[in-house]
């Protein structure tokens, strides 16, 4: 039953899911850097500890390495830890216990042990966070198998696919677009973003549900270009598809790891052109892998060379973010490059 | 310490501009201020020899900069992102460097530096240049791994270090207490053998002092030494924190009570320092902060290719 629904921005909508998630299964708990007392420090689990006490909610000290080892140690036995690590920037020291125990351990014990956490992180730029506030380094996560990796746009699917990803028997990897927390971002830095009330997916269900992971959606139907885009450059792909009139199909990827190939494959039989939009860096980006995947599948199909709109191969940079980050004039000249041939 | 004085309102008075240019937009993303911690910075840095010893901090880093002499103007320009800033706007107000001063940086992961530092000493050791280094960290970063395993190979190998907890109670909303299981953070050492010295780090002559007494243990090659100054930042962690999890009353007394630069003032005006004296001192501070606001403001923006520079050597 999923009772009522209400208006939720992205940040509600994650706050509901755990709260959710937690008041059905006495196994979740949730930890991490200041998400007890202080409710976390973009909100996300604000009001939990007061509703499900200290030892389900609670503050660790500054030890990302620990946090995601003593989360994997407590899931092996039978916990369903929800870790969050403030900022996906902060996600490296932690690499060692996510590579090589969390997406391993199932494998190597045989399936006997498994390691179902969900790593909560915020991710992406636009938000003037220099190299260290800013990054999107969901491309080294996907390079490991083992892992499952999540990324939701909206307040609808973050809730849906939260639940999912808490629920499911693997370690997940919980992508947030932080710039989209409040509203869609359309890639116009110099306009206001319009609150998430003012949009169909801020509807979200009180209760309990799921949007399955591996299921893509396609946001809006087109015939002669397909867009595939994940997180925030979902809304800034749409945004430049409606101001430059192409008919493209733009493919929400939701969960990169499992892949929904049908979906993407489907559409790009139908359109004949692929674009690729994500803000990581190029080489060796999920972008690389998605091109390789449609270029495998839909050679015959393909009437251009598929085009990666990205952010640039260098460090997040402090200044000149808009020049690094791919907005609106990069993709309207991708759309021109995939249309030529 | 009319100089310590000096240098401690220089800060003071540095960063509530940034505080302020951060308010009108002019400075962006996360900022990080010094305010109420003038003493650490000031007191430690001036037993040490700039370009000789080596300073690595974290993100709060504009007191540490400024306290080694680095040119006020490069540093504004830097936080306001500018081609003229001091990283070429490339940085930001975490990652700030100077080479001819031997300061490493500013960095925003937190703990990380200190690894940085136990290998800035293994170079002065290894070149035998009378060198040592100071890492500086947060209470909260005291709870990082690798600053452990610093601690095991600094003692090991008996490092040039003097490593610096900066204990000013929080790592963002979470007080020491709540986040340290050993909270007198001194003691961190022990079990590496490394002698851990508390220090009021509101008093700039004790700083002082113990600054000494660690430099003169570290370049007798004795190995490291740990120093926790207790301090307390009066701003909220970063410009967007409001800092909900303390109370004014708490702030407001630390600041009645035992303001570093207040403290400082009294005993020199008991020493004789007259009124215009001081007054003459606040008014040049005032100017080299202005000069250096207006300095940031009117910079340019660097070029967009920039972007592309020093991701690797040479041409990317
Ligand atoms: C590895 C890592 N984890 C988390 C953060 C986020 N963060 C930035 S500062 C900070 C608190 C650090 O507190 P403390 O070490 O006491 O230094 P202070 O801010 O008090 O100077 C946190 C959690 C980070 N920058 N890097
Ligand atoms: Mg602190």
């Amino acid at each position: 039953m999923t009772g009522e629904s209400r208006t939720m921005n992205m940040i509600q909508a994650i706050n509901s899911a755990i709260d959710v998630a937690m008041g059905r299964d006495e196994k979740i708990v949730v930890l991490g850097e200041d998400v007890g007392y202080f409710g976390g420090v973009f909100k996300a689990t604000e009001g939990l500890q007061k509703k499900y006490g200290k030892t389900r909610v609670f503050d660790t000290p500054i030890s990302e390495c620990g946090i995601i080892g003593v989360a994997v140690g407590m899931a092996t036995y039978g916990l369903r830890p929800v870790p969050e690590i403030q900022f996906a920037d902060y996600i490296y020291p932690a690499l060692d216990q996510l590579v090589s125990e969390a997406a391993r351990l199932r494998y190597r014990s045989a399936g006997e042990y498994t390691a179902p956490i969900t790593v909560r992180t915020p991710f992406g730029g636009g938000i003037f966070g220099g190299q260290t506030h800013s990054q999107s380094p969901e491309g080294i996560f996907t390079h490991v198998a083992g892992l499952k990796t999540v990324i939701p746009s909206n307040p609808y699917d973050a809730k849906g696919l939260l639940i999912a990803a808490i629920e499911d028997n693997d370690p997940v990897i919980f992508f947030e677009p932080k710039r989209i927390y409040n509203g869609p971002f359309d890639g116009h830095y110099d306009r206001p973003v319009q609150p998430w009330s003012k949009f169909a997916e801020s509807a979200v269900p009180d209760g309990h549900y799921t949007v399955p992971l591996g299921k893509a959606r396609v946001v809006r139907e087109g015939n002669d270009v397909t867009v595939l885009a994940y997180g925030t450059m979902v809304h800034v792909a749409h945004s430049v598809i409606q101001e430059t009139g192409v008919d493209a199909e733009l493919v929400d990827l939701r969960t990169l790891v499992p892949l929904d190939i049908e979906t993407v494959v489907e559409s790009v039989k139908k359109t004949g052109r692929c674009m690729v939009v994500h803000e990581a860096t190029k080489t060796s980006g999920f972008g690389a892998e998605l091109s390789a995947l449609v270029q495998e599948h839909c050679f015959h199909w393909l009437e251009a060379p598929v085009q990666r709109v990205t952010g640039w191969d260098t460090p997040y940079p402090h200044s000149l973010e808009w020049a690094y980050f791919p907005g609106p004039v990069r993709l309207t000249e991708a759309f021109k490059r995939v249309m030529q041939d | 310490m009319l100089e310590f004085y000096r240098q401690m309102l220089l800060i003071r008075r540095f960063e509530e501009k940034a505080g302020q240019l951060y308010g009108l937009g002019l400075i962006g993303g996360f900022c990080h201020l010094y305010i109420g911690q003038e003493a650490v910075a000031v007191g430690l840095q001036s037993a040490l020899e700039v370009g000789k010893d080596s300073v690595i901090t974290g993100y709060r880093d504009h007191g540490h900069m400024l306290a080694y002499g680095i040119d006020p103007k490069l540093i504004m320009a830097e936080l306001t992102g500018r081609a003229a800033g001091i990283s070429r706007g490339k940085g930001g107000s975490m990652h700030m460097f100077s080479v001819d001063h031997r300061f490493y940086g500013g960095h925003g992961i937190v703990g990380a530096q200190v690894s940085l530092g136990a290998g800035l000493a293994f170079k002065h050791k290894y070149s035998g240049d009378g060198g040592v280094a100071m890492a500086y960290f947060g209470d909260g970063a005291a709870n990082q791994g690798q600053v452990y395993e610093s601690f095991n190979m600094a003692e090991l190998w008996k490092l040039p270090i003097i490593f610096v907890i900066e204990n000013n109670q929080y790592a963002m909303g979470t007080s020491v207490n709540r986040a340290s299981a050993e909270d007198q953070l001194y003691r961190r050492g022990e079990s590496f053998r490394i002698p851990g010295i508390q220090v009021d780090g509101m008093d700039v002559l004790a700083v002082r002092g113990a600054a000494e007494e660690a430099v003169a243990w570290v370049r007798a090659g004795k190995g490291p030494i740990l120093l926790e100054l207790k301090t307390y930042r009066y701003r909220g962690h970063s410009m967007s924190d409001p800092a909900k999890y303390r109370s004014r009353d708490e702030v407001q007394s630390v600041r009645d009570k035992s303001d570093p630069i207040d403290h400082l003032k009294k005993e020199l005006e008991a020493a004789g320092v007259s009124e215009d004296d001081l007054r003459k001192l606040e008014k040049d501070i005032r100017a080299i902060v202005t000069e250096a606001a207006d300095f940031a403001e009117q910079s340019p923006e660097p070029e967009p290719e920039e972007l592309y520079t020093d991701v690797l050597v040479g041409q990317y």
